[in-house]
């Protein structure tokens, strides 16, 4: 089992409440969801020669008291590069105005146990381990702004409790996708993926589906194009909610075996594993409520 | 009569569902409204007395499960497992309600104004089921007694390897079940579906729909069939 929320809001005012209408979905998901959770934050997009990393420093030696500060003047010194820290805990989001693919090298060569979360110019990611709730006050999730999110509880099946299996996954720049269910070909994915280029950082099946899908739209398929695909080629259960800087995305499986519901008003789409997680939302009594079919595609802009 | 509330904003529902299980007395009629549902799972499971339960709001899992002898009218769409194992009685959803509404139900009336999920009337086992709208794949698979009637749509492998339930459809299929077919209505279907429709509450001519049965070609292994079905 697994709990799912997304919610994209359609009026200024509820981009700067984004944070706070999520935190009771992320919560209501807690049964679904008891052992990690993560949130992609979707907001304001850094100008076009610039990028942003969300890394997560749980991992290494000095873990929550990781010297973020000597990161950014350590690249300073060696790169010349100019990065602004922006630090919840053991996580941060590093941005900068430089090619993304030079930082990253450097920071696996220089710290290779920092784990980058996500690449982009849109995207923030936060994940851990850790009850929805110890999660989202970990790192003030109440407090985020921006147009849509996509956010996830999980309760591991496929691989173990560790914060980098834990959801939401990343592929690429502003891509991001969580899963309830469980594929039965993530490896036949991988073989198929790997030799194209294409790294894994984790054992967890989702992880084939979101380079899968990601991928795809690198190849330059369409959205709907590449979910397409991924209904031809990923087998097993699964209610996947990705986002992209424009859009949140839905699908399930053809037999339906993971849950989802959706709450849509003229200020807000939310999507959901159950409705108890959309219960608190504003208006929701008139909210046009429905279950999203199976083998459809739901595509909502930002 | 007596009415009662219970809001869930302000009361647990294992308070509820304890007072409906020890805080009734045999033949209870009472009047029971529950607020502030919220999706929670297991509203109103296995009662055993003829009390009416009116739910308002949208409901979780196994809402009115295993039911027996009351009235759960549900004031929005339900979840998974919506009159699950119902023994008697009824559960009438105003909205939709998702996968696997009225699964093994035994006996009593389990109507859905709206759409319903996949395998709707799974292992069916004696219950009716009325659906305003349209029911997703698998449903009635393994149906082996009681009556399915469908106003709207069926999606894939309906009736699949159906026993003894009978299912009435008033629009498409997208494909029928292994051993599921067409069948002509007779007089006796006719006065069903009235009967049925009727207690539902929806006014549809008993004309429009079609039967489908088992062929019962699955009831006995046949060796010459080579698997294919």
């Amino acid at each position: 089992m697994c709990g799912i929320v997304g919610l994209l809001v359609k009026t200024p005012a509820l981009k700067e409440r984004l944070g706070e209408l999520m935190v009771p979905m992320l919560i209501g998901m807690t049964e679904r969801g008891p052992d990690s959770a993560g949130l992609a934050v979707f907001g304001d997009s850094l100008a076009d020669n610039a990028r942003k990393l969300s890394l997560y420093s749980g991992l290494t030696d000095d873990g929550a008291d990781f010297n973020w500060h000597g990161l950014t003047h350590a690249l300073k010194e060696h790169l010349d590069v100019d990065a602004h820290i922006d630090v919840k805990h053991n996580h941060a989001v590093l941005s900068f105005a430089v090619s993304p693919e030079l930082v990253k090298r450097w920071l696996r060569e220089n710290h290779p146990k920092l784990h980058i979360l996500s690449t982009g110019r849109t995207i923030d990611l936060y994940k851990d381990i850790g009850t929805p709730a110890q999660v989202a006050e970990r790192y003030d999730f109440k407090s985020m702004k921006g147009s849509h999110l996509v956010g996830h509880t999980r309760m591991a099946t496929e691989s173990a409790v560790t914060p980098d299996r834990a959801h939401p996954f990343t592929a690429g720049e502003d891509f991001c996708l969580v899963h309830n269910g469980s594929l039965s070909n993530p490896n036949s994915i991988r073989r198929k993926l790997t030799p194209a280029g294409i790294h894994f950082e984790t054992d967890n099946d989702t992880e084939a589906a979101c380079r899968f899908l990601e991928w795809r739209l690198r190849e330059g398929d369409d959205l709907e194009v590449a979910l397409q695909k991924g209904f031809d080629e990923l087998d097993g259960f699964f209610t996947f909610l990705m986002g992209t800087p424009e859009k949140l995305a839905l699908i399930r499986d053809p037999f339906a075996c993971k849950p989802a519901v959706v709450a849509e008003t003229d200020d807000y789409v939310a999507i959901a594993s159950e409705f108890r997680s959309l219960a608190h939302l504003p208006d929701v009594k008139h909210a046009n409520v429905f279950e999203p079919a199976p083998e459809e595609m739901y595509v909502w802009n930002a | 009569m007596e009415r009662m509330t219970f809001d869930l904003a302000s009361s647990s529902l294992t308070e509820m569902n304890t007072f409906l299980h020890k805080g009734l007395e045999e033949g209870d009629k009472r009047h029971i409204s529950v607020l502030n549902p919220d999706g929670a799972h297991n509203i109103a499971v296995g009662l055993n007395h003829p009390v009416t339960v009116e739910v308002h709001g949208h409901a979780g899992y196994y809402a009115g499960g295993m039911n027996k002898h009351a009235r759960v009218v549900i004031h929005g769409s339900a979840g998974t497992g919506v009159a699950e194992n119902m023994m008697s009685g009824s559960v009438h959803v105003k909205g939709f309600a998702s996968n696997g509404a009225g699964a093994t139900a035994h006996g009593g009336l389990l109507v859905i104004d709206g759409d319903a999920g996949l395998r709707c009337g799974i292992s069916l086992k004696g219950a009716d089921i009325v659906v305003g709208g349209s029911v997703g794949s698998f449903s009635g698979f393994m149906a082996q007694a009681g009556r399915m009637v469908i106003c709207g749509d069926a999606g894939d492998a309906l009736g699949d390897s159906l026993y003894e339930a009978v299912i009435y459809l008033r629009g498409n299929v997208k494909s029928l079940g292994a051993d599921a077919q067409f069948e002509d209505m007779t007089d006796a279907d006719y006065a069903v579906l009235a009967e049925l429709l009727s207690k539902a509450g929806m006014d549809h001519d008993p004309k429009s729909f079609k039967r489908i049965a088992s062929a019962r070609t699955l009831y006995h292994w046949n060796a010459d069939a080579n698997q294919e079905y």
